[in-house]
């Protein structure tokens, strides 16, 4: 199959401002990547390109085989804009009965997808009574609408409950499942942690780093955190025995140590037998690879 | 087609949420039926039946009020879904710019010929109910009728031009009366003061007529003025109308709503979400 997003050295400036420069990436069909970075690093600019909001400067995209904003590829894209707006007087399923007639949908199933997104109770209530939440909800609706191959959503969480997020992700993974592509936005690392296949790291317009989780934890090569519980009165002789060990304030033991050093850190802790009550291995967060590869490339 | 009546529906939808549809109608209801009991009066000496001077004082009337209902109802048009942050994700579904516009036209024009068709009714069922005569002056209510709708789908395509100009309500606000001051109250105050101090000059007779023709408003006014047997009653600026053929002002009527949709619509392209 071929690609859904194809980007090839895209650049965009405002006046003297690069906002996007020398970005490439690939969106194969049924891939969730989640594109990080900070305000202003340049997330949202890209995804208006790739909508065909705005031009660009240099580079190539190619949506769903055709030009950005190409009518093939308007029909085929759905988009969460962050912040989703929708005029006030209309009721939620007015404003999905609309989407579904613009995109030459039946406009009766606006109901049922209302119903997928938890809004079914208050279809008839006018958007102006929404609450944030529920204004992000219509946003999802609509982008479920006909079977869209490739999914741009500009921060679609926020604004979510973490119970509504859970069911937004398992939305987003039958999505996924039927071949869909997903590129999103998020501020909330920890979620999009274990739920994209691949990790974009956008800092000041330029692409920092991109792969999966794992990858990026071996190419930042963090160190790794291990907190060792001593058992009850072993903590003096325990914290002789591993050099290098602070005690925290819960009374435990942390170590810092490099992902090679891991390995035989462990084999040295459990060495001591009776002494050790726990262990936790605490990976490099998400947070801290994202703050690695957001600040130090960047100057 | 279908887009356009999507978002034509929904246009008017909210329109009629927003109580512009009643606002509309009331007013020309209120002010068609202030002009036919005040038109009562003189029927007696002029020796015209009771609608023909209903429509005389009506084509007067709409001259000012359809060019700003239909401001009215445009300038929030696209400034509106910029400031609202609708336009962008409208702006990634299958539906062109134009469609959007027309569909948009569409609702207002529809609010509009509403609101004419119950006040100008209005006006006419109280001639009729006076003076049963006024039946032979039915054609002129009817041309009163759809030249109002295109006179207001030329201010309506204005509007939109003005909404994605300026892409901000407040301003767009600002531009549509300044726009509507220009057209329909300073534009013919800058005529008056060229014909009296050409006093029958070349101007009068070479310039005049062009610049009438160039104002829809002005040509609205000299089409029925001229088309019906009022001229008499209008006086005024409804006098040059005599000169001027009528398929002129006719034209003129039917080419603005195209021309200002153009515009509106190389206006909206311009927008970047």
């Amino acid at each position: 199959m071929t690609s859904t997003l194809k980007i090839s050295h895209l650049t965009k400036r405002y006046e003297s401002v690069e906002a996007l420069r020398d970005v490439s990436l690939t969106l194969e069909p049924g891939m969730r990547m989640a594109l990080l970075g900070h305000n202003g690093a340049g997330k949202s600019t890209m995804m208006k390109i790739i909508l065909g909001l705005i031009p660009f400067d240099g580079g190539e995209v190619s949506v769903c085989g055709g030009a950005p904003g190409s009518a093939a590829a308007r029909a085929q894209v759905a988009y969460l804009p962050e912040n989703a707006a929708f005029h006030p007087a209309l009721t939620g399923e007015e404003q999905i009965r609309h989407y579904l007639a613009l995109r030459g949908e039946d406009a009766g199933r606006a109901g049922e997808l209302l119903e997928r997104v938890g809004l079914g109770h208050a279809k008839r209530r006018r958007i102006g009574t929404y609450s944030k939440g529920m204004r992000q909800r219509v946003g999802l609706a609509q982008t479920l609408i006909g079977r869209p191959r490739l999914l741009v959503l500009d921060e679609p969480t926020s604004g979510l409950d973490p119970v509504s997020r859970r069911d937004f992700y398992a939305l987003l993974d039958g999505l996924a499942a039927e071949g869909a592509s997903i590129l999103l936005s998020s501020h909330a690392l920890t979620e999009v942690e274990a739920r994209t296949d691949r990790i974009l790291i956008l800092a000041r317009g330029r692409l920092v780093a991109e792969g999966t989780l794992l990858s990026l934890r071996h190419e930042a090569a963090l160190p790794v955190t291990l907190l060792v519980t001593p058992a009850a009165g072993a903590a003096e002789p325990l914290a002789a025995a591993l050099p290098g060990a602070e005690p925290t304030a819960d009374g435990r033991l942390r170590l810092d140590c490099t992902q090679a050093d891991k390995l035989p850190l462990l084999a040295r802790i459990t060495a001591q037998g009776e002494r050790v009550a726990d262990l936790d291995v605490i990976p490099p967060s998400l947070e801290d690879i994202y703050t690695h590869f957001g600040h130090g490339e960047a100057a | 087609m279908n887009r356009i009546l999507a978002t034509a529906a929904s246009e008017f939808r909210i329109a009629f949420r927003n109580r512009w549809v009643l606002i509309a109608t009331a007013l020309m209801v209120l002010f068609s039926l202030v002009l036919a009991a005040a038109g009562a009066a003189p029927t007696g000496d002029v020796g015209v039946d009771r609608l023909s001077i209903t429509v005389a004082s009506l084509t007067s009337l709409a001259v000012y009020l359809v060019p700003l209902l239909a401001l009215l109802m445009s300038f929030d048009a696209i400034a509106g879904e910029v400031e609202r942050g609708t336009l962008p994700l409208l702006l990634t579904y299958p539906v062109s710019r134009l469609q959007i516009l027309l569909g948009k036209l569409l609702a207002h024009l529809a609010i509009l010929a509403l609101a004419l068709v119950l006040g100008y009714g209005a006006a006419g069922v109280m001639a009729f109910v006076t003076d049963p005569a006024s039946i032979t002056a039915l054609p002129s209510l009817w041309r009163l009728i759809w030249t109002s709708v295109l006179l207001g789908a030329a201010f309506l395509g204005l509007g939109y031009t003005l909404s994605s100009l300026s892409r901000r309500p407040s301003g767009a606000a600002g531009l549509a009366m300044g726009l509507w001051l220009l057209f329909v109250v300073l534009y013919d105050l800058g005529l008056l003061a060229l014909v009296v101090t050409d006093s029958g000059g070349a101007l009068t007779t070479h310039v005049l007529p062009v610049a009438l023709l160039a104002n829809p408003a002005d040509a609205f006014r000299l089409f029925n003025l001229s088309a019906a047997s009022a001229v008499a009653e209008a006086g005024g600026i409804g006098g040059a109308a005599s000169a001027i053929a009528l398929w002129k002002s006719a034209a003129s009527l039917v080419l603005w709503p195209g021309a200002a949709l153009l515009l509106a619509w190389a206006a909206f392209r311009k927008v970047t979400p």
